[in-house]
């Protein structure tokens, strides 16, 4: 399990990173998306996955660590607020700007001033 | 009551914060009397916690009664006691100079005020990693909208380079944090610092990867040498109460790797302690070189100014990079001088746009100002200090950092402190002779309102002050960096004896 959850993480971080680096802000915006999920997941593997583990400690048996849980669940809140104003900014942007660069610059201007 | 003053700096902004939401449709002068009413009773608390911190215990407020290393912690100690009272000197003349019209521009500025102040308090007092990065998040939203007050095509594409890079910033954050929990299984710094002693060596690779991610992340906040390039744009093109609040935003960059490195990495991390040192102290003198060049390239006031911040983070981050308790003593002195001057600066060129009319703050020929005079005065002096020419408390500043700089590190840093303290002369004597000489034309503009002559001469009244009370203002530094010199006596205070709860 523990590879098949590192391989996923992995992915989605190069997935996110990749799109973060585009010149245009709906990549830039779902990179950034992308790149949350995996810092969650990867935030949720942190106290070791346990199969099986109760949620409260209880006696001797094993038990899951409850604080990245927790983490997790913060993080999932903040991430998703910060989503949000990101993608009104992006349409704010789009439409001050007329164009959907994440520069503000139109293809023209880029190649009239170079 | 005494037990629980130390809530309050993050208590009382949030209250006023809801209640201003709450009470959105209110009329304006019951909105700027609550901002206004609670920034001055944070800088009565302010005055109180560094009274309290100067005895020189810590001491620790626990919420919920959940005691250290369990629950979350806010921690007070000389440090932070500092950071909070200069925080909320710098926020009481940014508000009443925001009431004369600035405020009404958007909505909810005054909300959204009170929550950045939170953000930035709570990021000075907790004890905790992860409530580190949960405050940082707090006052990067806040900071977003405000940035946006007011609206505009240049605020706009500054703010989308602004937030995505926060964004990607949160992430490294929350890796860095969970990459430390993995390795060492707690969040409180001062119980981390106790397990890194006891760190096996296997997972030494690990907590080295975890600690210079967070360095990242803080220099990205700090605006150091290779992650600034969002700053001076962003800055500029801030309504100017919030470029003027934005002044603190870089200092808590700086109070983080200050913080962290000196607690968590201290001496007591064995092979970790000090492992931000060498990259510190070699970024800090190329943010020096870089800022220098910007300061003359600058052909706009607010951009000028926003170098000039660039130039004081890379004079503070080399004060951490020397090290020594006498630096960071230094250090700290600079950091008041350096936040309340280049906040007056940025209020004051808002000033001197308002009254050349089209011309704005763009370095050119405009028309004279109707009331040049006063202003060019309070240049002068802004000017004065932040070149760290004496008398003022720039040069003061300056002095005590290299005179804290030991062997080879002379060489390096004099060269380039001085340089750069010219650099910034020049392009400010250039820029106040175009500002005040090169005018023609009749004298426009209105009679500025007091609020805002009152929020400017309280900041730069700060430069003349600072050099009267050198001697109480260094004996406070020299005890806190002896303080961070020694987090054992913190790791005691917090894990070992009761505090107060």
């Amino acid at each position: 399990m523990e590879s098949l959850y590192a391989i996923t993480t992995g992915v989605l971080t190069a997935c996110g990173l990749y799109l973060v680096l585009r010149g245009r802000t709906f990549p830039v915006v779902v990179g950034l998306t992308l790149l949350s999920y995996a810092v969650n997941l990867f935030l949720f593997s942190m106290g070791g996955l346990t199969t099986d583990g109760a949620a409260i400690v209880n006696g001797p048996g094993g038990y899951a660590d409850p604080l990245p849980q927790a983490l997790v669940l913060t993080a999932i809140v903040i991430g998703f607020a910060m989503t949000a104003f990101v993608m009104i900014l992006a349409m704010r942007a789009r439409s001050e700007a007329g164009n959907d660069h994440v520069d503000g610059r139109s293809r023209e201007d880029r190649e009239g001033r170079s | 009551m005494i037990a629980h003053l130390i809530v309050l700096p993050v208590l009382l902004p949030l209250v006023a914060g809801v209640a201003l939401l709450l009470k959105r449709q209110a009329g304006t002068r019951l909105k700027r009397l609550v901002g206004v009413g609670s920034t001055l009773l944070l800088l009565l608390v302010g005055i109180a916690l560094v009274a309290r911190a100067n005895g020189g215990d810590i001491a620790y407020y626990a919420l919920g009664d959940w005691q250290p290393p369990f629950g979350i912690v806010l921690v007070l100690d000389r440090l932070s006691a500092l950071m909070v009272l200069l925080t909320a000197i710098l926020a009481l003349g940014v508000v009443v100079f925001a009431c004369a019209g600035e405020d009404e521009r958007g909505s909810n500025f005054h909300g959204l005020f009170q929550w950045q102040l939170m953000g930035i308090n709570g990021a000075f007092l907790t004890g905790d990693l992860f409530n580190l990065f949960v405050f940082f998040e707090v006052l990067l939203l806040a900071s977003f909208a405000l940035l946006l007050h007011g609206g505009g095509k240049a605020r706009i594409l500054s703010g989308v380079h602004y937030v995505v890079l926060n964004m990607a910033g949160s992430a490294l954050f929350l890796i860095a944090v969970g990459v430390l929990y993995g390795a060492t299984g707690t969040l409180n710094m001062a119980d981390m610092a106790v397990r890194l002693g006891e760190l096996p060596a296997e997972r030494t690779g690990l907590v080295t990867a975890g600690a210079l991610m967070l360095l990242v992340v803080f220099g990205l906040k700090a605006a150091v040498l290779p992650l600034y390039f969002w700053m001076p744009r962003t800055y500029a093109a801030a309504p100017a109460p919030v470029a003027a609040l934005f002044a603190i935003m870089t200092k808590v960059g700086i109070y983080a790797i200050l913080r962290v490195y000196s607690l968590v990495f201290g001496d007591g991390a064995g092979a970790l302690s000090r492992l931000e040192q060498a990259w510190v102290w070699w970024l800090s003198l190329g943010t020096l070189a870089v800022a220098g060049v910007g300061v003359l390239a600058a052909r706009d006031l607010r951009l000028l100014v926003a170098y000039l911040l660039l130039v004081s983070v890379g004079t503070l981050m080399a004060g951490i990079g020397l090290g020594s308790p006498a630096a960071v003593s230094a250090l700290l002195y600079y950091l008041v001088h350096t936040t309340l001057v280049t906040g007056g600066l940025f209020l004051l060129a808002e000033l001197i746009g308002q009254q050349r009319g089209k011309a704005g703050t763009r370095l050119v020929r405009g028309r004279p100002l109707r009331q040049g005079g006063w202003l060019a005065g309070l240049f002068f002096v802004g000017a004065v200090a932040v070149a760290g020419v004496p008398p003022l408390s720039g040069a003061l500043g300056k002095a005590l950092l290299m005179a804290s700089a030991e062997g080879s590190q002379r060489a390096w840093l004099w060269p380039l402190l001085l340089g750069t303290g010219l650099c910034a002369l020049i392009a400010l004597s250039r820029a106040g002779s175009t500002l005040f000489w090169r005018s023609q034309g009749d004298p426009g503009g209105l009679a500025l309102p007091r609020s805002q002559w009152f929020g400017v001469i309280w900041l730069l009244s700060a430069a003349p002050l600072l050099v009267v009370l050198a001697g109480p203002v260094s004996d406070y530094t020299r005890a806190t960096a002896e303080q961070l010199a020694h987090p054992q006596r913190m790791i005691e205070a917090l894990l070992n004896t009761g505090g107060t709860p």
